[in-house]
């Protein structure tokens, strides 16, 4: 401790900083060691004082994340994550606030407050860790739950609709969107610091293999053989291809997506649809977000990245110009325009 | 009657009627929620004060936010109680009431005393109102009125009189200053001087002069219809009261906490951030925070009461004195966040202003029956501190003292209010700021370390308090969450006896807190035959009724817990003092139930759950029964 409380200009953090000491209680294998891992080299990149991070969670395996962290941090209850987070930035602009929850924690009890965290382009991180499955109360179907999935509580298959989080975010409105899978190092920290950067609202769902409960729920996008015809990454301005040869494109047949292998009908990479992260309206990003397994590839990547002021910043300018309008001590409002003297 | 001017000229040859002096009056302005019955209560209130009288006041809004007009729903008053000695409630019976249409009149009626003043606007009571109002016949014509003492009034015609010569007033105009003429015709029968309100309506319309001209016109208008009318054969006055040497305002207790809580920003020099989502009757609360941005307090519209009191945990841990205000529905949603603030030990301040439950009940009316929700509605022993004011002025003092208690003990606390003591309006008397206390928060930037190198977030003071280091402090990161901790390190733990040491460490803090409480105190004998215990706002009504009863000679004491949580330290001495304790509350008997089991001393309950705060006789009624009954034995 002395040694850092002597150092003057920042010191140069490394992932081992943030290391809290704490003994990781997932299970072995689970998806949520690899996103631990990368968000520890991300945030000493960031240039912002470890003291000045917050990790805040709900309840949930994903949700033990802070513990796990050497930064500040709160596990609070189910789902209100978003609430804890959105009260200590409008209290603290100046801290860095990363919000981790599960899919049952961020989109069954706590899809009110996401939404509402989200539509107010509050600037905190959001991290959605979406197994497919409710894993700490040990294996019953989730809200992204795939419908006719056999779980603890659904033994002859869920009938519940899934929601789809990308598009959900989407329709709150998110500043910032992204997609980005447990087992690609080098794309989650992409992913992450662009999220860090990103000034307002950060929302990033990150598929995570529930080993226990649910394993195998991304084989499609992981798995060596599988993703490259399952997956493929979105690239702000570049043509969208895919397959092992990069051979596959996505064009825009009216509405719907359309898949190509383009260079076999021999069409060129600049027919093919090209991202736009900065487009104003959201219906390309939505247009995107609607591409699932089987079907399609699924995107990964950002798939929204726009400007809009933040709740906290405008939260600020108004308490300031208040503050300059103030003519009179507090004393003169406490004593109200009418008052008397007793003698 | 057309030129009032000229009969002000005309005064020294009216033989004077002759004036009758009372100790004190209960009046009640009572007319269509359009017709402006509470700016002119707030009028009348205003004279009041300024003639040196002692005031407490009761408006009452309808619940419907555009109830039909003339409807019984549509029915606002505003009562006003005036005294030359010291008063604690609005009042139990009316002496005098205006009724400006036939629902005024028949929502109010059933509460003026016999041979009470009843001045009605007689211009409204037309074929088509009296049945809106469910009249089959009118009560002016069909002798149902005969133990009052009846005023017709054609106040729609003397009022247009009186004003439609103004130049440029429509017709719509003209009926609104109908409550002006009200407002002039009982200042005169109350002998109360119009020039504190004419110079506030020059102040409020200095832009319109025509409604300037209008307002005061008819207010003189009807002052002078009073002094000449010969149905009005005498006039009252009630002399000044005895008060406290100083400044005094009026005050609701919503502006008073709002005011309080500022104030408390103020002595800690520090950000207060309120978080709430809107209910009744705790929304304005919200309402009047709001115009305090410019004094530190930051305003937060949560989706819910779940997300309202998140944001303040949040802001709680980043450092900021933190509230939240809502009503019973709310504070059960905010139960779960609750005792997560009881667990990871930071401050923060609820306010619960009740109204009638249960589930959504009647919104607008008052009752104490959160008292154990507040105590116990939550899971696991989760013990937290209850303050309850017992007047408008008095949710001052205690937002100041709820914050200071939170804020020393690391805490959440919770404030319980109601919706009678947050609308009703008395005299309070302004205290200067800067001779108040300053609040000392710190917050640590080192701290002893365990033998890893890591701060113990759990570590206590003498009073077992955690310190309050807040994140941006280097080398001091650490985290909190609802998982139960091991004791000092706040690592999560398991252990059997970790868990049952920290239940019982969490206990004896707040049980600690009676040290900074003060002493109850005992107005009247301090040993006889009856002690009347009373919590938050029925303090007026018991009060009265006791210093009545002592008056008759009665052996009777009162005194009003503010502090609920932990409960004074000289509590069990007091009530062991008296052969009988009665407890009045606007519920079915909480603060009975709780004082049985934590003294095993027997009380008698007396209850009240009609949405409507006791009366003083009521009190005394069942105090002269108990005494009765001490004698037959
Ligand atoms: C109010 C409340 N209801 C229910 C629970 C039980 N519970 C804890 S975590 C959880 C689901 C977690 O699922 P998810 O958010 O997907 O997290 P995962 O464990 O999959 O990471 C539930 C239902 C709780 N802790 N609190
Ligand atoms: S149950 Fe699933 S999500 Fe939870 S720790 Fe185990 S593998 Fe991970
Ligand atoms: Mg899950």
């Amino acid at each position: 401790m002395s040694e850092k409380d002597n150092s003057i200009s920042t010191p140069v953090l490394t992932p081992k900083d943030f290391d809290s000491g704490f003994d990781v209680r997932w299970c072995p294998g689970c998806g949520d060691y690899a996103i631990l891992a990368n968000l520890k080299r991300v945030l000493p990149t960031l240039g912002i004082p470890k003291e000045n991070f917050v990790v805040v969670s709900g309840i949930g395996c994903s949700s033990r994340f802070p513990y796990y962290m050497d930064t500040y941090g709160m596990h609070t209850i189910h789902g209100r994550a978003p609430t804890i987070a959105t009260g200590l930035k409008c209290s603290r602009p100046d801290l860095s606030i990363w919000v981790v929850t599960g899919d049952g924690d961020g989109l069954s009890i706590g899809g009110n407050h996401l939404m509402h965290a989200i539509r107010r382009n509050v600037d905190i991180k959001i991290l959605l860790f979406n197994n497919q499955i409710y894993g700490l109360t040990k294996g019953q179907y989730s809200p992204t739950t795939k419908q006719s999935k056999r779980t603890k509580s659904s033994p002859t298959g869920s009938i519940d609709y899934p929601v789809n989080p990308i598009s959900w975010a989407l329709g709150a409105e998110a500043t910032f969107i992204a997609r980005t899978i447990f087992q690609y190092p080098d794309h989650m920290q992409t992913v992450l610091r662009r999220a860090a950067e990103h000034r307002g609202v950060s929302f990033v769902e990150i598929y995570q293999n529930c080993v226990i409960f649910n394993d195998g729920a991304y084989r499609y996008a992981t798995d060596k053989e599988m993703r490259y015809d399952n997956i493929f990454e979105l690239e702000h301005g570049k043509p969208m291809k895919f397959g092992r040869d990069q051979e596959k494109g996505i064009f825009l047949h009216g509405l719907t997506p359309k898949v190509i292998n383009y260079k076999q009908a021999g069409f060129e990479e600049s027919d093919l649809l090209h991202h736009d992260e900065n487009a104003q309206e959201s219906t390309l990003a939505f247009f995107l977000s609607r591409m699932r397994y089987p079907e399609f590839p699924e995107p990964i990547g950002i798939f929204r990245a726009i400007q809009k002021p933040t709740y906290n910043d405008m939260l600020d300018q108004q308490m300031e110009e208040a503050k300059r309008n103030v003519t009179k001590p507090l004393q003169e409002i406490v004593n109200g325009e009418e008052n008397w003297i007793v003698t | 009657m057309e030129n009032p001017q000229q009969i002000k000229n005309d005064d020294e040859n009216i033989v004077r009627k002759p004036i009758e002096e009372l100790e004190r009056v209960v009046i009640r302005l009572a007319g269509d929620s359009g017709d402006g019955m509470q700016l002119a209560g707030l009028k009348f209130t205003s004279s009041s004060v300024i003639l040196g009288n002692d005031v407490s006041t009761f408006p009452d809004y309808p619940a419907e936010i555009r109830a039909p007009q003339g409807t019984l729903a549509g029915v606002s008053g505003f009562q006003i109680h005036f005294s030359s000695t010291e008063i604690y409630t609005p009042g139990d019976q009316l002496d005098a009431l205006v009724a400006m249409n036939p629902a005024a009149l028949k929502v109010n009626i059933s509460d003026l005393k016999p041979n009470g003043i009843l001045i009605v606007n007689e211009d409204s009571f037309t074929s088509r109102t009296l049945s809106k109002a469910g009249y089959s016949s009118n009560p002016l014509e069909d002798n149902s009125l005969a133990k009052y003492r009846l005023i017709p009034v054609k106040i729609t015609k003397l009022n247009r009189e009186a004003v439609s010569s103004i130049e440029g007033m429509s017709s719509k105009q003209v009926n609104l200053t109908r409550n002006f003429f009200a407002l002039g015709l009982i200042s005169w029968l109350y002998d109360r001087h119009l020039k504190s309100t004419i110079s506030w309506i020059k102040q409020k319309f200095k832009n319109r002069p025509m409604i300037v001209k209008a307002n005061t016109k008819t207010l003189k208008a009807g002052y002078y219809y009073g002094e000449t009318n010969e149905l009005l054969s005498i006039q009252y006055s009630v002399p000044k009261a005895e008060m406290d040497p100083g400044k005094y305002r009026y005050i609701s207790g919503t502006q008073a906490l709002a005011l309080g809580l500022a104030t408390s920003s103020q002595l800690a020099k520090k950000e207060l951030f309120f978080g709430a989502y809107p209910i009744t009757p705790a929304s304005d609360l919200l309402h009047e925070l709001v115009k305090l941005r410019g004094y530190g307090v930051k305003t937060f519209q949560a989706e819910d009461e779940i997300a309202a009191i998140g944001s303040i945990i949040g802001a709680s841990f980043g450092g900021s004195i933190a509230v939240t205000g809502t009503s019973g529905p709310g504070l059960a949603l905010m139960s779960e966040a609750l005792g997560l603030a009881v667990i990871t030990e930071l401050p923060l301040l609820v306010v619960n202003v009740q109204r009638a439950g249960p589930s959504t009940g009647m919104p607008t009316k008052p009752e104490q029956s959160d008292l154990l929700q507040v105590l116990f509605g939550r899971n696991g022993e989760s013990p937290l501190p209850i303050l309850a004011p017992q007047s408008p002025g008095d949710c001052f003092d205690l937002a100041i003292e709820a914050l200071r208690i939170a804020l020393k003990y690391m805490t959440p606390v919770v404030l319980i209010s109601d919706a009678f003591l947050a609308n009703n309006i008395d005299p309070w008397k302004i205290p200067l700021l800067e001779e108040l206390k300053t609040m000392e928060v710190v917050h640590p930037t080192t701290a002893p370390m365990s033998s890893d190198g890591r701060y113990n977030p759990y570590s206590r003071n003498e009073n077992l308090v955690r310190p309050y280091v807040i994140p941006g402090t280097k080398g001091l990161e650490h985290r909190v969450g609802g998982l139960e901790k091991e004791r000092v390190t706040g690592n999560v733990s398991y252990d059997p006896l970790n868990h049952e040491e920290m239940v019982n460490i969490r206990e004896k803090k707040i049980s600690g807190i009676v040290k900074d409480i003060p002493l109850q105190r005992v107005h009247g004998p301090s040993e006889g035959d009856v002690l009347v215990l009373s919590w938050g706002s029925t303090f007026g009504a018991a009060h009265t009724a006791c210093k009545n009863l002592r008056k008759e000679g009665l052996s009777v004491a009162d005194t009003n817990l503010r502090y609920l949580n932990p409960l004074p330290a000289n509590l069990k001495d007091i009530l062991n003092s008296y052969k009988y304790v009665l407890i009045p509350e606007m519920n079915k008997g909480q603060l009975h139930f709780i004082i049985q089991a934590q003294f095993a001393i027997k009380t008698q309950s007396l209850t009240k759950i009609q949405g409507r705060p006791f009366h003083v006789i009521e009190i005394e009624e069942e105090v002269r029964q108990i005494i009765g009954g001490l004698f037959d034995e």
